[in-house]
């Protein structure tokens, strides 16, 4: 779909949203709702934050790290897509206290979502890297660029363009995952909804408003990406079109 | 006599069990031009390689100005060079290749500004000053704010030969920079390369398969074959009265070809 059409497709839904806050029914669950949504956006911020960061060192560390950094970065990249997002809010929440180690719920979440869409993320990173033209760097070389240089000015953005389409998709990935963040006791918009819904029983009109928002959001993050994808696009998509 | 701006000592190149350059000796005096001829797969690119540190070699020493490239010497030996030593001494050469490799997400300017601010450290209005010199010499001045996917094949290769020339190197090195190009658009590269070679302290290596442009461009050709040098000489010679029966087949073979 066209970047109007997305636009349109939000509008559409953020109209819907405030209508249906008006009527009587609904109309109770909005500040609750509100509280967790406002939950989820801020743990789904801080986490793509990390995730980005994450990403971009471990595959960096995986194609040119050293070689015990290189093996740090595939164990934790392999550790991270190999388990359960579940399990990794446990362990850092619930796992890590015994150890000695204790976390804000807020912290652990926002640490294991964003490890988790990192360790996915750097094979995204690493994939954007391979993939630019070796006669790229070799001009670098003979233009005698350090590899720093190279990689930093010519390298990396260049793969930024080819990367933003799929970091789209791990967003996304992103929001949904922090769903699970209610079983750290955290209380996001899918926590509140389980909550309203067990003393209310108004299933339809809350997860109705929930699926509305969480719709939403993943709209602006698609539509956001789209305009980002645009902007780096200068240049290089042309190229890729001629 | 004076020093060799290069000079290629026993040099030897292998990939795997395949030897690719056997003992190779060559020897290129400051200023000379020099055309590189053969046939496909007879090592010719890997030279240019080679001197630009793009491959490495597995025996032998390539020297620059009696520098040795990607060795350094230490105790009257010769042991593996380390980076800075490698960077010093590559600063002395520049390549342009036959897919031009320009940077696709920069203007043409920028792409000649690039190397000269964040390697040599040049300000921007240094470098600028410099880039449209070269964009005015290669005739692409009013295309500094075009990216490489807006320009032709010739204006594209014409670019990244100012992008090359910006750095200052003493040699440059071309690899059959024209075999990408639509035949209308040969014309207008090796025009600015001919204007390059009046410049007479530029050291020019140019494989090529123009055997009319080598013949009225370089001071030598080297024929290869087979990973050595079958037959050097001065142009004139060489296309009028090879000497090898292998060159004497090959050009018989390209002009057949047209
Ligand atoms: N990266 C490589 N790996 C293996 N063989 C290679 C590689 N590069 C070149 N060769 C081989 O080395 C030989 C010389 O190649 P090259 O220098 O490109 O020849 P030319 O430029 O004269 O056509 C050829 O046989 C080629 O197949
Ligand atoms: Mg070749």
């Amino acid at each position: 779909m066209g970047l109007r059409g997305l636009a349109g497709l939000l509008a559409l839904t953020i109209a819907t949203i405030w209508y249906l806050s008006g009527l009587e029914d609904y109309r109770i669950f909005v500040p609750g709702l509100a509280q967790g949504a406002a939950m989820t956006v801020q743990i789904t911020a801080a986490a793509a934050v990390l995730a980005v960061t994450a990403a971009l060192v471990a595959a960096l560390l995986k194609l040119y790290g050293p070689a015990p950094l290189r093996w740090l970065a595939v164990t934790y990249i392999e550790i991270f897509r190999g388990t359960s997002a579940l399990v990794q809010l446990f362990w850092l929440y619930f796992v890590l206290p015994v150890f000695g180690i204790t976390l804000e719920a807020y912290t652990a979440a926002v640490i294991g979502i964003g490890l988790n869409i990192g360790a996915y993320g750097a094979e995204v990173v690493r994939g954007a890297i391979v993939a630019v033209p070796r006669g790229q760097w070799e001009a670098t070389v003979a233009l005698n660029m350090s590899r720093a240089q190279a990689l930093r000015r010519i390298i990396l953005p260049q793969a930024f363009a080819a990367m933003i389409p799929p970091w789209g998709n791990l967003f996304i990935e992103l929001l949904k995952t922090t769903a699970l963040v209610s079983m750290i006791t955290l209380g996001d918009l899918a926590f509140r909804a389980q909550q309203m819904n067990q003393t209310t029983m108004k299933t339809v009109q809350i997860f109705t408003l929930v699926l509305l928002i969480y719709l939403a959001m993943s709209l602006v993050i698609t539509i956001a990406m789209r305009l980002l994808e645009r902007r780096a696009g200068r240049g290089i998509l042309r190229a890729r079109a001629a | 006599m004076t020093e060799p701006m290069v000079s290629f000592e026993n040099v030897t190149k292998r990939y795997g069990t395949l030897t690719v350059l056997d003992n190779l000796n060559l020897t290129i005096g400051r200023g000379e031009k020099v055309a590189i001829i053969g046939p496909s797969g007879s090592g010719k690119t890997t030279v240019l390689r080679m001197l630009m540190t793009l491959e490495t070699i597995d025996g032998g020493v390539i020297r620059v100005e009696g520098e040795p490239l990607t060795h350094m010497e230490r105790g009257g030996k010769l042991v593996p060079a380390d980076q800075a030593h490698i960077r010093k001494v590559r600063a002395k050469i520049g390549m342009v290749f036959q897919s031009f490799n320009l940077f696709p997400h920069m203007t043409a300017l920028q792409n000649c500004i690039e190397a000269p601010m964040k390697v040599l450290g040049l300000s921007r209005e240094k470098a600028e000053a410099r880039a449209m010199d070269l964009l005015d010499m290669v005739g692409m001045a009013n295309r500094r704010d075009y990216y490489p996917s807006q320009l032709s094949g010739g204006q594209q290769q014409r670019v990244a030969i100012a992008r090359a020339l910006a750095m200052r190197p003493k040699v440059m090195l071309f690899d059959e920079v024209t075999s990408a190009l639509d035949p209308e658009l040969v014309g207008e590269v090796l025009q600015v390369i001919r204007k390059l070679g009046a410049e007479h302290d530029l050291t020019m290596l140019m494989v090529t398969h123009q055997m009319g442009f080598a013949k009225e461009f370089a001071d030598r050709v080297c024929f290869f074959h087979s990973g050595r040098i079958c037959e050097e000489g001065e142009p004139q010679a060489f296309f009028t009265n090879p000497q090898n029966e292998r060159s004497r087949q090959f050009l018989r073979a390209v002009l057949e070809a047209g």
